[in-house]
């Protein structure tokens, strides 16, 4: 695991002020099979400054769990308890006109895709000043000047010539700089990224998670990073919530969580990545797939994949707990690490 | 964009040529024109005499070079009845028609995109129910079955509008109203249908992560994506509008292009319905490229409309 | 742990990533059960009857079938037989017995009578003229489909050339010219409708025929016939015969327009556009000899609409879910476990 370890990581410190903090958040999902639940008692803190990754396979609850935070569900998906807070307001009792207060100048999202995220009819420049058109009441010609200076903050050349150009006109790397852009155009404290490289070039990834972090930087954003990436994990985030069928199964420092995971589907992923295996030997994987949701076992959500898997995996769902490590690093006790298994104790080297 | 339009020109003009070349095979079709022409009681030597004068016994190629110089000289010949230049009959009636037609196209479209919009915020929810049977009914009601209703209950038993004419502005109010329902219609589950996927797309997320409310969502967002499939039905509609237009005309006495062509029918007078059909034709062709015009504008990729008939 | 993480086909370029192909896909339902529909797919009729609105059109429409073919026999020469001492008699009079329950017309014929003679009528121009433009407009359009190229392109601009005029002036024309006798009412009216399957027809094909399962058959050696006959052809049916429905109705109403003009039908023949065009001269003495024929063709067209509506639904897998979509929870529900163990 010397790649993974040797990623650069920061140090999550305590003192930071926590931006978001989902507790219990269930989101319902209608379906013909009746409902199911997609996302079931989430918890999770941001931190300003620090990005936290949201990990797991599509299909896991992460992206559901990103929409439910921004008040961006499908119709067919509800909110069904918890709290999400964001500085201190529980965004799921707002009203949605209320909510509509905070999506711009307190919370931000990128979309994966930029090329159906933006607006096909409209010039890039109407689309960014939009933000400042509806929160800050400005002329469509002030709000054109906001767009250019977006532009070059996020390092397009030529704002002012590009301005009026329309999304088709763009690459896919300068649409997803403008998606960018438009998410943190009022300077929100909290910014979602929702994949916002899995579209791009390898080459191309590298330079917007870049202008992500530089952003983040620059005005002490939490960011929130939804991801199936490993590498991108261990290099651009400070703490991680491992989802596992709309559970999170494991929590902490990335260079924690990646050094020693403590529940066994979080060890599997590892182990799975070809750079992490010797070369010649025969890749790890993990058996079977992830369940249905409508099939999703009483016990623990993982125990038709799980090695270790016991009498009371299958009676009993592990709670999210913390967990004790003998490795100096977190043994100070500064950083929160959870895992939700009945043997994370075992899986400590 | 030039280029474009150009060739949207070119092949809207296709149809106006078969339309042209149409008439004139179909006039040609039944064996001697002078049947069609004349009425069905004249005698030999009034048909001798108009195959004559017509240039019928001239071989087809020279009667088509007449036929099509005619046509470049808006001359289709004399009515049987009033004996009027064929032409200036039909220039005459169409105000009419195009004034019944614009004012019904842009009533409908304007209740059908509050309608449809209403109804699409909300998919299956009580406004889209009432407005999806409501729509239903509307496209399913034969106009002139309801203009006959519409006279029944207004004109006939309640005595408020007149039964029929162009005097005053009551007497709009029964032929819009019939003329308005299918395109209305129609319109309405287009719009909303449009809308519907409209909404559903991630540039709507994106545009409410901004923090935009329902109404900038759909009079910002989603109309203008939602517009091109309503402008081609619409377009279509209008060219339906015709078809209805013929029908309330003669119902309601409306001194336009429709009436003109029924009239020309039930009293054989050929040259008329020949000139009513061509400037009829000419017209669609125009409206074409204004629709496509319109899609121009609309879109700056002027993407292919996509609509399902 | 020793089986391969994911078949080599799907492995990314850069294996950091999670295998995606192992998705859950609960944000799709659709396609999660359009998947699942192959193996216990409700019958369309049970499907049916669980919709009132549609059941109760089809059954609009079946009364309707019933009548065009039984009625004329029951009601034997009731319909042309005059009376005049029961001229102009009203509806909904049960002295009058039951045949001039709707009513009778100024010779004293049974407005019922008529209305069933008509319904055959109706329907014997209506169904024939729908038929012919499916089956021609449907095999012409993915044919052009399925080869495209230029048999596309000039099948298109046919169409074009065909819709881009108004059917009813296309009917005067021809009708004009040649007798307004039901055969050429049927032609004229297929003629005018073919473009719509046509159009609708070749999209379908144009896109299944780059479908892997085309190919597949193409390199087995089928000829494009056969190709289209076994595998495109089955595809697209349900989104044309669902599109016939509708045309169903367009083609009743374009009949009874062209009736009520006086170049459709023509008298002794009866339909019910040409009921209401005879009736409309009555309308201040005796209203029901144009309103209740009236009433059959709006009744007839909004359960022809609704089963329409019903069928592209239903016959649409991945539309098919919604008609067993479960209603929107009024209650929420009391969040049962408590948080996670921090406390």
């Amino acid at each position: 695991m010397s790649t993974v370890t040797a990623a650069e990581t920061t140090t999550t410190d305590r003192s930071l002020p926590v931006v978001l903090k989902v507790e219990g958040l269930n989101v319902d999902l209608r379906t013909p099979r009746g409902t199911v639940r997609a996302v079931d008692n989430v918890g999770f803190e941001a931190r300003a400054g620090q990005t936290l990754a949201l990990l797991g396979e599509s299909g896991c609850g992460k992206s559901m769990t990103a929409k439910a935070v921004a008040g961006l569900l499908d119709p067919i998906a509800d909110v069904d308890g918890g709290e999400i807070l964001l500085n201190g307001t529980d965004l799921a009792r707002l009203s949605p006109k209320q909510r509509r207060k905070f999506a711009g100048p307190e919370l931000g999202i990128v979309f994966q895709d930029a090329l159906t995220a933006l607006n096909p009819v409209y010039p890039v420049g109407a689309q960014l000043g939009e933000a400042f058109r509806i929160h800050h009441g400005l002329s469509a010609k002030e709000a054109k000047a906001k767009a250019v200076d977006l532009m070059r903050r996020v390092g397009i050349p030529e704002p002012e010539a590009r301005v009026n150009a329309y999304p088709h006109q763009f690459s896919g790397g300068m649409r997803q700089r403008i998606l960018i852009a438009m998410a943190v155009a009022l300077n929100p404290k909290l910014l979602i990224a929702d994949e916002p490289t899995t579209a791009l070039d390898v080459t191309v990834q590298a330079q917007i998670m870049a202008l992500l972090k530089s952003l983040r930087e620059e005005s002490d954003m939490a960011v929130v990073l939804i991801t199936h990436d490993l590498a991108v994990v261990a290099e651009e985030a400070d703490t991680v919530a491992v989802m596992y069928a709309g559970n999170v199964v494991e929590t902490g420092r990335v260079a924690d969580v990646f050094a020693s995971p403590r529940h066994p589907y979080t060890k599997g992923l590892l182990e799975s990545v070809p750079v992490n295996a010797e070369r010649g030997a025969e890749l790890n994987s993990i058996p079977g797939s992830p369940p249905e949701l409508h099939k999703i076992p009483a016990g623990c959500v993982y125990q038709d994949r799980c090695p270790l898997v016991q009498e009371v995996c299958r009676a009993e769902r592990p709670k999210l707990l913390p967990v004790v490590s003998k490795e100096p690093a977190a043994a100070d006790g500064a950083t929160p690490r959870a895992a939700a298994c009945h043997f994370s104790e075992e899986l400590d080297k | 964009m030039l280029t474009y339009l150009r060739k949207r020109i070119l092949s809207s003009a296709l149809p106006l040529v078969v339309v042209i070349v149409g008439v004139f095979a179909l006039a040609r079709l039944t064996g001697n024109p002078a049947t069609l022409y004349l009425p069905l009681n004249a005698t030999e030597q009034m048909r001798a005499d108009f195959t004559a004068r017509m240039g019928l016994d001239q071989p087809l190629l020279v009667q088509m070079a007449d036929y099509f110089g005619g046509v470049l000289r808006l001359d289709f010949g004399e009515s049987l009845r009033t004996g009027e230049s064929a032409a200036a009959m039909a220039l005459r009636a169409f105000p009419a028609t195009l004034q019944l037609a614009a004012t019904t196209m842009v009533l409908a479209i304007i209740l059908a995109v509050i309608v449809g919009c209403w109804a699409a915020l909300k998919p299956n929810g009580v406004a889209d129910r009432i407005s999806s049977f409501v729509s239903m009914a509307a496209a399913s009601i034969p106009d002139f079955w309801l203009a006959i209703v519409g006279i029944w209950i207004f004109a006939i038993t309640l005595g408020w509008l007149p039964t029929s004419g162009v005097n005053g502005s009551e007497a709009w109010v029964l032929p819009i109203a019939t003329l308005l329902l299918r395109p209305f219609g129609v319109l309405v589950q287009i719009v909303r249908g449009a809308m519907v996927s409209a909404l559903s797309e991630p540039y709507i997320k994106l545009a409410r992560s901004k923090g935009a409310g329902d109404v900038r969502i759909v009079t910002h967002h989603a109309l203008r994506n939602a517009a091109a499939p309503a402008l081609t039905v619409a377009g279509d509609l209008t060219v339906g509008l015709v078809n209805g237009a013929v029908v309330v005309e003669t119902i309601f006495g409306w001194p336009g292009i429709g009436k003109l062509m029924i009239d020309s029918i039930l009293q054989r007078d050929f040259a008329v319905l020949q000139a009513a059909v061509l400037l009829t034709a000419v017209a669609i062709f125009v409206l074409n490229i204004l629709i496509d015009l319109g899609y121009a504008l609309l879109d700056a990729r002027v993407r292919p409309a996509t609509v399902k008939a | 742990m020793a089986t391969p993480l994911v078949q080599p086909g799907h492995q990314p370029p850069t294996s950091d990533a999670l295998p995606e192909p192992f998705a859950v896909p609960p944000l799709e339902p659709p396609a999660a059960e359009a998947a699942e529909a192959g193996d216990k797919k409700p019958g369309l009729f049970r499907l049916l009857l669980r919709d009132k609105f549609a059941t109760a059109a089809a059954a609009v429409l079946v009364l309707v079938g019933l009548t065009a073919v039984f009625g004329p026999a029951l009601m034997g020469d009731l319909a042309t037989k005059q009376n005049l001492l029961f001229a102009n008699k009203p509806p909904f009079n049960p002295a009058n017995g039951w045949e001039y329950f709707l009513g009778s017309d100024s010779l004293g014929r049974s407005v019922l009578a008529r209305l069933v003679i008509a319904t055959r009528t109706t329907v014997a121009v209506a169904l024939p003229a729908v038929a012919i433009a499916l089956v021609i407009g449907s095999l012409w359009g993915v044919w052009a489909g399925y080869h495209r190229g230029w048999r596309e392109t000039v099948s298109m601009r046919v169409a074009d050339v065909i819709m881009s005029f108004p059917s009813l002036l296309l009917a005067v024309v021809v009708l004009y010219v040649f007798n307004p006798s039901i055969a050429n009412i049927v032609l004229i009216l297929a003629l005018t409708r073919i473009p719509i399957y046509l159009r609708t027809a070749r999209a379908e094909s144009a896109e299944l025929q780059s479908r892997t399962f085309v190919d597949a058959a193409r390199t087995f050696g089928a000829k494009p016939n056969a190709i289209i006959g076994r595998h495109v052809v089955p595809i697209v049916l349900p989104t044309l015969l669902t599109l016939a429905t509708l045309e169903f109705c367009y083609v009743m109403l374009a009949e009874s327009s062209l009736s009520f003009l006086g170049i459709g039908i023509q008298p002794p023949d009866v339909s019910w556009g040409l009921m209401v065009s005879q009736g409309r001269q009555y309308l201040q003495t005796a209203w029901w000899l144009s309103i209740f024929p009236g009433l059959a063709i709006v009744i007839t067209t909004i359960a022809a609409n609704m089963l329409a509506a019903w069928l592209r639904i239903a016959t649409d897998p991945a539309q098919r879910w919604r008609l067993a979509l479960p209603r929107k929870r009024l209650i929420a529900r009391i969040p049962a476990k408590t948080v996670e163990g921090d406390k």
